[in-house]
């Protein structure tokens, strides 16, 4: 079948929780697709004729044809592949949430929460504060929501938890490198849980990079980042 | 379930984000009940439906609310599956659509915005990319008629800002970032944009808009 045919390429990053989602996505499909790793400090030729307008991963090329932004890669996978999991629910209500929260998550949640990563003293306190704020919102809507969530196996698997498992998946690790903890099983049970159940599937222990590998990565980080704030 | 029953748009008469969802209900032909919010001044209601961002446009259906003007009118699209759809069918091209909406909503409205009423100090910064952001979509509509084809739709939609507000914010704040002669493509676009019969009715008054915007933000020699 000419879809089974057609070969489909992820330009990624290990380190990108963008890149991840669609790795994800990919796996838990069960869509065959060759991997390149790319290097966004010194950008290829390929990867900027492929996203020219971003520059940016991770970028999907099916059928010879670039898709950027995880987002967009992720409706196209879903609309493309039509079987399970089915990364959006059915009933179109559900589906608007579903989009709410996960640009809640990206666009409110993720970026302040980088904001600590390179902060120290007040700032980073305040950005700690705000990010646990953003948290508990994200919190209370997944219990008004979202229920009845039951989380056993890839095909209770969607656009929502890939999004939670990619953004807060590694907060343990967070708070081992910057000693920041954001999100906890007693101020926010729901999302912790949703976590735990997430990082007990195959396909995640699959993507999952390794705690002490990111935990290096982090603190080499946000000594980078400060150094360059102190010189600047 | 009748699909029509007890569709409610909160908005405010001069948001860009507003007219998205007034726009695609106009042109699926959903029949709704407006109401304004106030500037200024955030209503119960308001904050009863959408206690998370306090923004408007909120869209009331069937009694739950949805919050977010691209997601709101996402939930239309899936919605009301009548004759006139907004997205095209294959999913590569509304991969491409979805693509260029967010570019529009995310980079080059926030841009044109702080170009003309943000901290003077990143001003200069801001126009470039906006400067750049509008020729990317100069190139992206190209020949077309519209960013969806022949016809007005998702990007189109998302980009109203551009094809209405701008001229407006652009004498309103001595700011010129988009001219004919550099954008002809996103000229003749505007110009059948605002002249479609749905959209006409519900764009705001241009000299009203020009009062609210120099109020609300003053014009670029103020600081």
């Amino acid at each position: 079948m000419e879809e089974q045919r057609s070969k489909v390429t992820l330009h990624g990053m290990w380190i990108s929780t963008y890149s991840k989602r669609v790795e994800i996505a990919l796996k838990l499909k069960g869509i065959l697709y060759e991997y390149v790793e790319e290097d966004l400090q010194n950008k290829s030729e390929s990867l900027i004729q492929l996203n020219p307008v971003h520059k940016k991963i991770p970028v999907l090329v099916h059928n010879g044809k670039p898709v950027a932004e995880s987002l967009v890669i992720l409706e196209y996978i879903d609309e493309t592949w039509k079987n399970s999991p089915r990364l959006f629910p059915e009933d179109t209500y559900e589906r608007a949430q579903v989009r709410f929260w996960v640009s809640y998550i990206n666009q409110q949640v993720f970026e302040v929460m980088g904001q600590v990563v390179f902060q120290e003293g007040e700032a980073q306190a305040k950005s700690v504060e705000e990010a646990r704020k953003r948290v508990q919102v994200l919190e209370e809507g997944l219990k008004k929501h979202f229920p009845n969530k039951n989380i056993r196996e890839n095909d209770d698997v969607g656009l929502l938890e890939i999004t939670i498992i990619a953004t807060f998946g590694a907060h343990k690790a967070y708070r081992e490198a910057l000693g920041v903890e954001i999100i906890d099983p007693v101020n926010t049970p729901t999302l912790y849980n949703w976590i735990e159940r997430l990082q007990d599937l195959t396909v995640m222990k699959e993507v999952e990079v390794p705690r002490d590998k990111l935990v290096n990565f982090l603190q080499n980080y946000r000594q980078k980042l400060l150094q360059q704030a102190a010189s600047a | 379930m009748n699909q029509d029953e007890q569709v409610k748009v909160l908005g405010l008469w001069g948001s860009p984000f507003s007219k998205r969802v007034e726009i695609v209900l106009k042109l699926k032909g959903i029949p709704y009940e407006y109401i304004e919010d106030v500037y200024g001044n955030k209503s119960p209601m308001l904050l009863k439906y959408n206690p998370i961002h306090k923004k408007v446009p909120v869209l009331v259906h069937n009694g739950r609310s949805i919050a977010e003007s691209l997601v709101i009118v996402e939930y239309i699209e899936d919605t009301w599956k009548t004759s006139y759809m907004i997205l095209p069918q294959d999913p590569y091209e509304r991969a491409m659509a979805r693509f260029w909406a967010k570019y529009v909503d995310e980079k080059v409205m926030v841009a044109m915005w702080k170009a003309c009423w943000g901290p003077k100090s990143e001003r200069e910064k801001e126009t470039k990319e906006a400067y750049e952001g509008l020729k990317y979509l100069e190139k992206e509509l190209g020949d077309k008629h519209f960013f969806g084809g022949e016809t007005i739709g998702f990007v189109d939609i998302a980009a109203d800002f551009i094809g209405y507000w701008l001229g407006i914010v652009q004498e309103a704040s001595g700011v010129t970032i988009m001219t004919a002669e550099e954008f002809p493509n996103l000229q003749r676009w505007s110009k059948e944009f605002i002249s479609n019969n749905f959209i006409k009715e519900v764009l705001p008054p241009k000299q009203k808009l020009a009062t609210l915007l120099k109020a609300q933000f003053g014009s670029v020699t103020s600081d």
